[in-house]
């Protein structure tokens, strides 16, 4: 007896580490893990550094194209001048950009007004104004008005709000709204699906029964009948959403319960006396989780899209906050004059589904027991 | 078989009678009424439309109405298309979303297939990754997207083809809203052929087949046979969601279909039209999985209905 005891215990792998190793050498889907990591640490943090307000409207800057050089540009400065000129009632003499600000010469009939010159600093072109020279007792003004250069690398919306920033913290809603769902969806239907398959008997009958009338309501009823109860709460609402898209989830685990609740180890289990919902926890559903991953991460680009689909319909989340599928939405109805409102939370969308899909791809490989 | 099919009939009336309670139930919990206008209607007027239309009987009495009326087929007026009977929105509505629907059901299948059992036979390699990166697109970027720049595209910059409009279901129309449509379920379909045509192309059967140096194309048929399985199943559903109209095609292309009957039903609290519109879709969905069934019985011989 001792000496069985006294052999070393071979090492064995389990199936989430067999299952890491393959998943770590299918390239597609560790690039994709890395990119999801990265799209969600910028959605999270960039907005914290991002010099622009998701909110802050910028009046002179309205649907401004995506530009890698700081606005505004020299074709800019001239206008705001003039408009600038026109509210403190002087005319422009000359005006000219030295380096960083602009040297304007104001002249008027009657002296000029200098407190009319917080225009400058009210701008979102200028910093201020600073009057560098006064000839014809005030009726003549030199003034020198940095200028505030400012980045919009995805430009600006309709309302004059900086593209990059609302992409980033519509990043955060779309990927927040995906998770939250997708949890929800995974708890319910683990958990019936676990529940029905385990029971067996009428029991499993009655539970498919009432999964396949609910499959059978439609799901856009379900979910405009949300949106009417919860209105635009939308943390509310995709709770409520994963409590729908769970259906398949069940139907996936009762599946794997059936298959699983005949191994020898769940009926070793049963003849030591443990009780169904330990059996249930201990055994069942820990076995289940490989096709449960799978699935998820391909509910999580499920539920963007649903939420997307939604904004489309003008039933998603509210102004100024704002998500993937209102920008996109927005961005389709003004594809003829600012394509780049589509192009950019259309390419962080696409490129963050694309990236869960090839991670879902790896991942069945990874634990598909017939390839090992 | 005809048994089988009648017990299966016959099975989903209860499913439809629960699926038509809930949804009655559903919307009239929904806070708000049909004539809540942006100005309230004065009590009186407000009193004798809900006399009229029988809004002011007790919730059960209106159920129990409701559904005798059902059983003869008759879905109610609507509330908010004054002028017209439910069963007349949805019988003018339904033939457009059924020539789109089917088209693109029709498009996705050819395509996905054909596109599907390439990648299949060129596994790993470049053929099958051009298939796969086409498919993950396809499934990604969301229908709203597609179709105003396939507006753009071929409407405004080339010009071929017309931006939007019905026009009596001329074949002009209908192209843009049909690709657009399709495109989704091409990918859904070409994945699915992908997988298990593989599958289907490691077994003995077909392995005996290529052994005996049959062409490529008399082993994909073979093949496609079991293949099909899975697109069949995932088809039922899909197929009734497709027939009965979609809400952003119809609304992009300016298609007169029943799709919008659902958003704008549920939102103006038009009982009656959501009503109509969740019977004729749960009847699809019922009716498609039935075909289903039917149709893995003819594909998979050890599926059997006889009793």
């Amino acid at each position: 007896m001792s000496d069985v005891l006294a052999q070393p215990v071979p090492v064995g792998r389990s199936l989430w580490a067999d299952a890491r190793i393959r998943l770590f050498r299918n390239k597609a889907a560790v690039t994709s893990l890395f990119f999801l990591i990265f799209m969600g640490v910028i959605s999270i943090a960039g907005p914290w550094f991002s010099p622009h307000q998701y909110e802050r409207v910028y009046t002179e800057y309205v649907r401004v194209p995506a530009s890698l050089t700081a606005y505004p540009k020299p074709e800019q400065i001239a206008p705001a001048v003039e408009r600038i000129a026109a509210r403190v009632r002087a005319q422009i003499e000359t005006q000219q950009v030295i380096g960083g600000s602009v040297r304007v010469t104001l002249v008027s009939p009657r002296a000029i007004d200098e407190r009319n010159l917080a225009f400058f600093g009210r701008s979102d072109l200028f910093q201020g104004a600073n009057v560098v020279e006064r000839a014809d007792e005030g009726r003549k003004l030199v003034i020198d008005a940095p200028i505030r250069w400012r980045t919009f690398l995805f430009g600006t919306d309709g309302n004059g709000r900086d593209l990059f920033t609302r992409t980033l913290i519509a990043g955060r809603v779309s990927l927040a709204i995906g998770l939250l769902a997708t949890g929800v969806a995974l708890l319910i239907g683990v958990a019936y699906g676990a529940t029905a398959g385990y029971l067996g008997g009428r029991i499993d009958t009655v539970m498919m029964r009432i999964v396949d009338i609910l499959y059978a309501l439609p799901f856009i009823f379900f979910v405009i009948m949300l949106v009417v109860f919860f209105g635009r709460n939308f943390i509310l609402m995709f709770l409520a959403v994963g409590a729908i898209e769970w259906l398949d989830m069940a139907r996936i685990v009762r599946g794997q319960t059936l298959s699983i609740k005949r191994q020898e180890y769940v009926q070793a289990a049963e003849a030591l006396g443990v009780t169904s919902n330990g059996i249930l926890r201990r055994h069942i559903i820990p076995n289940t989780l490989g096709p449960v991953v799978v699935y998820m991460t391909l509910l999580v680009p499920k539920v963007i899209l649903l939420e997307s689909f939604l904004s489309f319909l003008g039933l998603g989340v509210q102004e100024p906050m704002t998500s993937w599928g209102v920008l996109i939405s927005d961005g389709a109805r003004n594809i003829q004059n600012a394509e780049w409102l589509l192009f950019f939370p259309a390419l962080f969308l696409v490129t963050t589904l694309f990236a869960l899909n090839f991670l879902g791809d790896g991942l069945r490989d990874a634990l598909d027991p017939k390839d090992r | 078989m005809l048994m089988y099919i009648f017990r299966r009939l016959t099975s989903a009336l209860p499913t439809l009678f629960v699926v038509v309670t809930l949804s009655f139930f559903l919307i009239r919990l929904a806070p708000g009424g049909p004539f809540d206008l942006e100005q309230p209607l004065e009590a009186k007027v407000m009193e004798n439309l809900n006399r009229i239309y029988k809004l002011d009987r007790p919730l059960i009495e209106q159920y129990w109405l409701y559904l005798s009326h059902l059983a003869t087929g008759d879905f109610g007026p609507s509330f908010y298309a004054r002028d017209f009977t439910v069963a007349e929105l949805l019988a003018r509505g339904l033939p457009v979303s059924i020539t789109i629907g089917g088209l693109a059901l029709l498009l996705a299948l050819a395509i996905g297939i054909v596109l599907g059992t390439i990648a299949a036979f060129r596994q790993n390699q470049p053929a099958d990754y051009s298939v796969m990166v086409f498919a993950t697109f396809g499934i990604t970027i969301p229908t709203f997207v597609v179709a105003p720049v396939l507006q753009i595209v071929f409407g405004l910059m080339l010009a071929w083809l017309p931006v939007g409009g019905w026009n009596n279901g001329h074949i002009r129309n209908l192209i843009l809203p049909v690709i657009a449509l399709a495109l989704p379920q091409v990918a859904v379909v070409a994945r699915m052929i992908r997988a298990s045509m593989i599958e289907a192309l490691r077994s003995n059967h077909i392995r005996t087949l290529r052994s005996q140096g049959l062409p490529r194309s008399t082993i994909a048929i073979h093949a496609l046979r079991g293949a099909m399985l899975p697109v069949v199943s995932y088809m039922g559903p899909a197929a009734a969601a497709l027939l009965t109209g979609s809400v952003v095609i119809e609304t992009i292309f300016g298609l007169p279909g029943v799709g919008r009957y659902f958003v704008e039903g549920a939102l103006n609290r038009d009982y009656t039209l959501v009503m109509g519109t969740v019977v004729m879709v749960a009847v699809f969905v019922l009716v498609f999985n039935l075909i289903v069934d039917i149709l893995y019985a003819l594909l998979d011989p050890r599926v059997r209905y006889d009793t």
